[in-house]
Order: C-alpha cells, then sequence, then structure tokens
C-alpha cells in the first residue's frame, strides 16, 4: 500500500504537466489515450509490486549484508562484495533495461547495426553489462576511497578528464547514450543498498564521519558508466 | 497483448538471475548461514519480476508514447505558426513550447522525487541548518529544470552535446574549489539521484521524439543526451545553493557582530 503511494507520487507530476499541456496549450487529447491510460495504471502497478518485493527480501538482506562486510569482513571480500552490489543492483534496474532496448532500436534505424532481432538484442544486452559492471567497479573504487580517505574531488575530476578524452575518439552516435548511461543507473535499487554500504563503513571506521564520508559512492556511479560506455562504443 | 506479458516475464526472469544469484552466493560461500527468511524473500523475488514486467509493457504503451507524441505536438509546424508555415523556416526559438515543456518536467518531476527528499535532510543536518530542506530540493530541481530545457535547446539546434558537458564540468571543477567543503560530496551525489526510474524514460522519449521531427536532426546523433543534462546542472546548483548560503550567512554574521560592537 505504502509502494502504491510512492509510485503514484512518482507519476503524479508528469500527468499533470502532460494534462495541462494538453488541455491548455495543445487544445488535443492524444491519440490512443485509453491505451495510454492504461500504460500508466501498469507503470503504477508494476512499480508498486516490484518496491513491494524489493522491501520484503532483497532490501533486509542487501542491508544486512553491507552492514556486515563494512563491520568485520576482510578487505578482499569487502571488494568483492562492493562490485556485486553494483553489478546486481544495475542489471536489474528497469530504467536502464528501456533505455538500453532504445537505443539498440535507435542504433539499428539509423544504420549503425544490423536492424536484425539477435544483432539488437545482443547490442542492447552488451549495453546493459557495460554499464552494470562500470557501476560495479564504481562502488568498488568508492569502498576504497573511503578506506583509504582519499580526496572525492581530484577522483572526480580526474573522471572528467578521462570523459573529455575519451569522448574525443568515441564515434559520434554513442556520445549521447554515454553521457545519459550515468543518470540511468542510479535509481531505485541501487541508492538505497549504496547508500547503507557507504553509512555502514563510514561508522565502522573510526575517525571517519558518516555524514561526510557516507556519501560520494553514487557520485562515482554516475560518471564511471560514461568512460565505459564511450569505450565501448570504439571497441563495438 | 498475453503473449506480450508472458515474453516480457521470461527475460526479466534473465534479468534477475544476477541479483539473486549474488545474494544466494554470498549468503552459502562467504556468510555461510542460512538465508532469514526464506520464503519471505523468494516471495519478494517473485514480485520483483512481476512489477518490472508490468512496468516494462506500461512504459511501451504510455511513458514512451507520452514523451514521443509531446515533442511530436509541440514541434508540428501547424501548431508554432499556424497552418501554412514550411518546418525549414522556423527558427530554434520557435520552439519555445518544447523549452517550457522540458523544464515544467525537470521541475515538477524533481520536486516529487524521494530519494531527493532524504538527500535534503541530510543535507540540512551537514551544513547545520545553513542549507534548508526546501532551499536544496528547489535549487536541485531548478538544476535538472534548466539543464533538461537546454538539452531540448541543444537538440534543436543540432550542436554537438559533448560541448555543453564540458563546459558543464568545467564549472563544476572551478566551484569545487570555491564552495563549502562539507557539500561538495553530497552534490556530486545529487547529481545521480535525480532521474528516477519514472522520469528517464519519460524523458528519453521526448528527446528522441524531438530528434526525429525537428528538421535535420538525427535521431541517432541527437536523440540521447537529456539524461545527462539532468544529472549533471544539479551538482551545479547544489554547490551554487551552498555558496549562496554560506555567503548570507558570513554577512549576517559581520553584520550581527558589528552591531554587538555598537
Amino acid at each position: 500500500m505504502k509502494s502504491m503511494v510512492g509510485s503514484l507520487r512518482d507519476l503524479s507530476p508528469i500527468v499533470l504537466v502532460i494534462a495541462f499541456f494538453q488541455l491548455f496549450v495543445l487544445q488535443q487529447v492524444p491519440d490512443g489515450i485509453f491505451e495510454i491510460i492504461i500504460g500508466l495504471v501498469f507503470v503504477v502497478l508494476g512499480l508498486t509490486f516490484f518496491i513491494f518485493g524489493l522491501e520484503q527480501g532483497l532490501f533486509p538482506i542487501g542491508e544486512s549484508m553491507a552492514h556486515a562486510f563494512a563491520r568485520k569482513g576482510s578487505v578482499f571480500w569487502l571488494s568483492v562484495f562492493a562490485f556485486a552490489l553494483g553489478f546486481g543492483t544495475t542489471v536489474a534496474e528497469p530504467a536502464l533495461i528501456a533505455i538500453a532496448d532504445k537505443a539498440a532500436t535507435v542504433a539499428a534505424e539509423g544504420g549503425a547495426i544490423e536492424a536484425t532481432e539477435a544483432a539488437m538484442h545482443s547490442y542492447a544486452e552488451g549495453l546493459r553489462y557495460t554499464v552494470a559492471v562500470s557501476v560495479g567497479f564504481s562502488i568498488l573504487l568508492g569502498v576504497i576511497r573511503i578506506l583509504m580517505n582519499w580526496s572525492i574531488q581530484y577522483m572526480i575530476m580526474a573522471g572528467y578528464v578521462i570523459v573529455v578524452v575519451v569522448t574525443s575518439f568515441a564515434p559520434a552516435e554513442i556520445i549521447g547514450i554515454a553521457y545519459d548511461s550515468g543518470g540511468v543507473t542510479t535509481s531505485t535499487i541501487t541508492v538505497p543498498l549504496v547508500t547503507a554500504l557507504g553509512i555502514g563503513l563510514a561508522t565502522a571506521i573510526k575517525g571517519r564521519n558518516p555524514m561526510l564520508d557516507g556519501f560520494g559512492l553514487i557520485a562515482f556511479a554516475s560518471l564511471l558508466p560514461i568512460i565505459f560506455v564511450l569505450m565501448y562504443g570504439i571497441l563495438v | 497483448m498475453i503473449s506480450q506479458i508472458i515474453d516480457t516475464f521470461i527475460t526479466t526472469i534473465f534479468d534477475v538471475v544476477p541479483i539473486a544469484a549474488i545474494i544466494f552466493g554470498f549468503q552459502f560461500l562467504v556468510i555461510r548461514k542460512p538465508v532469514p527468511n526464506l520464503k519471505k524473500v523468494l516471495i519478494g523475488m517473485v514480485y520483483v519480476l512481476i512489477g518490472i514486467t508490468f512496468f516494462l509493457i506500461g512504459l511501451e504503451m504510455a511513458l514512451f508514447k507520452l514523451g514521443d507524441t509531446m515533442a511530436k505536438q509541440l514541434t508540428d509546424p501547424a501548431f508554432i505558426a499556424g497552418s501554412d508555415t514550411v518546418a525549414g523556416a522556423l527558427r530554434w526559438y520557435d520552439y519555445y513550447w518544447v523549452y517550457l515543456f522540458a523544464f515544467a518536467i525537470g521541475m515538477s518531476t524533481t520536486l516529487a522525487e524521494p530519494s531527493l527528499i532524504a538527500v535534503a535532510i541530510k543535507a540540512k543536518e551537514v551544513s547545520g541548518g545553513a542549507i534548508t530542506t526546501w532551499g536544496l530540493r528547489i535549487a536541485v530541481a531548478l538544476g535538472v529544470a534548466i539543464g533538461i530545457a537546454l538539452g531540448t535547446y541543444r537538440i534543436v539546434t543540432g550542436t554537438p552535446l559533448h560541448y555543453y558537458i564540458i563546459v558543464g564540468y568545467i564549472i563544476v571543477v572551478i566551484q569545487t574549489f570555491f564552495a563549502p567543503k562539507t557539500i561538495v560530496p553530497l552534490a556530486y551525489d545529487s547529481g545521480g539521484v535525480t532521474t528516477s526510474t519514472v522520469t528517464v524514460p519519460l524523458v528519453a522519449a521526448l528527446g528522441l521524439g524531438l530528434a526525429a521531427t525537428v528538421p535535420g536532426r538525427s535521431t541517432l546523433i541527437d536523440g540521447f543526451g537529456l539524461i545527462a543534462f539532468a544529472s549533471l546542472f544539479p551538482i551545479i546548483s547544489v554547490m551554487a545553493y551552498a555558496q549562496l548560503s554560506e555567503f548570507k550567512e558570513a554577512r549576517a554574521v559581520k553584520k550581527a557582530k558589528k552591531e554587538a560592537g555598537n
């Protein structure tokens, strides 16, 4: 029930703004309005089930594991867990699944890849796994940063420089989707679990401020995917 | 419809397998304890599967379609300048409804974003009250709104995405040196949390629709990139807001000292 309210709240601003533009600016009703309304109901139902399911099982386990590994686990297992957490939560991100499929369709229409089902499927999967691996590395890097107490500013700036350099070698058609992938990765599943890991780590290490050191994990997760997807574009 | 649901459901199973493998893998091999509430976890996973399936189908039917329709309607020459205009004769400022729509979507979805509310509460604690929850939320929402509006301008004009992003990076780097140290990691994170699972597909469809209808644009090269703006601009606006609050507080302290001196 609570997750239903949450999904409705996510969707309501979009519906309000679009309804306002349709009624007052465009003064028309979009074609297939019934299909759109059914689709919106599906989106709300889907998100509700999704969040409810996560809260039933995955979130409690993920959070307790994050705390357990942050507190006493060896650095090796902590690193493996950090990577797996980033990878696993991103692979199943619904927005990423949708965008990767969209990117494959666009690439096929534009002639960048073959317009066959198989080629599009493998392109979409390739994108998704590239992003997931890069988020895995991001969380790992973020955890190492917290352990070593490195300064986040310089790492982000170095990341920016790498993005700019790699962009100049990347084919034009991958740049848009690569830059977008940074924002797509971090939503429903990733943020709560990763935040739990960060705060848990910063609490467990003496002399760290959980407020300050717990943040910054998401920042890498929105930067590294850009670099990885650009490289994917260069290689494919 | 039914076959579409079954198809999507089967594909989704493969999408969720990695999470299950990771959780059970760590539980059995590293922690070596049985999973607590195993039944509840498994039922939860079935819910996750059903949820993603419905979400993806609804996305295709509604959100992708809405973004695309809005882009086509707002760029229709008949809507912009009356029925006898040729599409090629339109200038970038003729598309002002597109920018307004992009701004409104960015603003409203960000203000309603739950993960941003959580970040804003933490920011208030970190800053000792200098940053207010509402102030930060409005700062981020303005950042996203201006970002997406600028992104649609980029698609309309067809200028290369990386020029905008590189300028944005330079602004972020300069701000980092002057912003209060405590806010920097928070600002970097705020870029990632603003774009929710619902907003991303709609905004992506808007961009692709624009690139498909504005004359001379290609969906392949110009269509993506709106989300990139939505994740970069909040970083800038959060640091700007933090600097502004710090400046205001410093001035208030100075004033109070002066008055005390008199």
